[in-house]
């Protein structure tokens, strides 16, 4: 059973929720056991905070945001985006999405990628062109527009990722460890992108193993282990007696922590 | 329409930045051109020859092209994660396909136009003839035959997941249905039962790619392809380029991406 904490705030409206979301993935090996990814999960997401999705590798994290993205369709339960069934296109209208570690179009350059996934959306062209110059100063590429983003560092071509998350001003931004493989700067530019999307009243969903980032900028928290979800509240909550986040959530999953002197 | 046609534009914007398509059209026209300094049996308005090697090197050039810039599509996507964000945008993946399949086949005919204007030149200005209507004949059933291939070669992607096998399989069957595919029925009739009705079938399925290929017609000038024949094959190819791309589709639509 999960723990509940406190709700973050009655009165804000979910706008992400999922409903005893349960995932098989069936072996092609022959005899082998059919995968249970996620055993009957129910998340809400409120709008305007940041929400912290934690869990070991393979804990259902980035099978939880497969399904909600529609990439995967659920075994059972169900999932709702802004309450429209996540199966339907149109639940993606308002949403921005950055995967872990893509490699964008590599004959593009950070510009074009923008018009392209602007025209997805079907933005006018003046608006495109403004959305344009305001999110490439927000992730600081001004300089590398019109260079080829096979010519981008790391941390540059995962700052283009969040830009292409963000082109259509979403209201729920989906973000698969944003931070992964980037330097302490490159981290800590994307924290302080995340801070500024919440000063503006977006609703921030990500994944992290990074836990004192997400102590840092998360109002609430959910870990997951094995598919099921073990805890959800906020961070001051999760924490509880714990001297941090990391002990609280190494005690959560049931890793035996090494006491304290 | 907008997201068919925004997918379509970045898969010919890569062809136009890769070097594949640049590659193929100098060796065809530095072959084409060191052909024509040969003077065959020394006289110079021998140049049957020369068209035949240059529409011999078109369409293997333009087969090249189709293949591999379309073998590619969905499974560099797929490794690169870009398919991810593509697709957790109000995409539908039958817009995807679509726009991929547009994509492909419009690069493709692009490169048709580039490489049968050169081979109009260069014939034209060997034999001062210049019969318009048969290169555009020949040019457009090329290009509606690369239809049927682009959308075969789609199919094979979501099948086989690397660019490499998809390539050389759709490569072999490609080759194999314009090589042999006419003869089929002819193989079949010297065959025994249950053979016989097996390669009979084959013969009836498969699409036969060498209805499209008019370059006899070019290179002894004969005459047009009179208009009803081209309109049916036309049909004929767009019948199995939809097939191959419904099958896609439903196919792409129950595979789960991750």
């Amino acid at each position: 059973m999960a723990r509940d904490f406190e709700p973050f705030e009655s009165a804000m409206s979910a706008i992400l929720k999922t409903e005893k979301l349960r995932v098989e993935f069936s072996s092609r090996e022959f005899r082998q056991a059919t995968k249970v990814a996620l055993t009957g999960l129910d998340l809400e997401v409120n709008a305007g905070e940041i929400f912290g999705f934690l869990g070991p590798n393979g804990a259902g994290k980035t099978t939880t945001m497969n399904v909600l993205l529609g990439f995967v369709p659920p075994t059972s339960g169900a999932a709702y985006l802004f309450g429209i069934d996540v199966r339907q296109p149109i639940a993606r209208q308002r949403i921005g999405y950055l995967p872990e570690l893509t490699y964008y179009y590599k004959f593009l350059t950070a510009e074009e990628l923008l018009r392209f996934y602007a025209k997805i959306f079907s933005l006018a062209p003046g608006e495109t062109d403004k959305r344009i110059d305001q999110l490439l100063k927000l992730v600081e590429l001004e300089h590398a527009r019109k260079r080829p983003i096979k010519s981008y560092s790391k941390g540059m071509q995962q700052r283009v990722g969040l830009a292409q998350a963000l082109i259509n001003n979403p209201d729920l931004l989906i973000l698969d460890e944003p931070t992964s493989g980037l330097d302490p700067l490159g981290r800590m530019k994307v924290r302080e992108i995340i801070q500024r999307l919440k000063n503006e009243g977006k609703t921030v969903f990500f994944s992290s193993h990074e836990l004192g980032e997400v102590e840092t900028v998360c109002d609430r928290v959910a870990i997951i282990h094995q598919g099921e979800l073990k805890a959800v509240g906020r961070v001051n909550e999760i924490t509880g007696k714990h001297a941090s986040l990391e002990k609280a959530f190494l005690e959560i999953i049931g890793y035996p922590t090494p006491s304290t002197p | 329409m907008n997201n068919i046609f925004a997918v379509a534009s970045i898969v010919i914007k890569e062809l136009y930045r890769r070097k594949d398509f640049y590659v193929l059209f100098i060796l065809t026209a530095l072959i084409c051109l060191v052909m024509a300094t040969v003077n065959i049996f020394n006289d110079k308005h021998i140049i049957r020859y020369l068209k035949e090697i240059c529409l011999l090197l078109i369409w293997v050039a333009s087969l090249v092209i189709a293949i591999s810039t379309t073998a590619r599509q969905i499974p560099a996507e797929r490794e690169n994660r870009t398919l991810l964000p593509l697709l957790a945008k109000p995409l539908s993946r039958t817009q995807l396909i679509l726009g991929k399949f547009f994509g492909c086949w419009i690069a493709c005919g692009l490169a048709l136009i580039c490489f049968y204007g050169f081979f109009g030149a260069l014939s034209g200005s060997r034999e001062h003839l210049w019969p318009l209507m048969n290169y555009m004949q020949a040019a457009f059933l090329h290009w509606i035959m690369l239809g049927v291939v682009v959308a075969g070669v789609l199919l094979g992607s979501l099948v086989f997941a690397a660019p490499s096998s998809n390539s050389t399989i759709s490569f072999v069957v490609v080759a194999g249905i314009l090589l042999v595919g006419r003869h089929l029925d002819k193989v079949a009739l010297t065959m025994q039962e249950p053979s016989r009705s097996i390669v009979y079938s084959v013969y009836y399925a498969i699409p036969h790619l060498e209805l499209f290929d008019l370059r006899d017609l070019i290179i002894h000038n004969w005459p047009l392809v009179p208009w009803k024949i081209f309109s049916l094959a036309i049909l004929y190819a767009l019948a199995y380029a939809t097939a191959l791309l419904i099958a896609t589709c439903v196919m792409f639509r129950r595979k789960a991406v991750n």
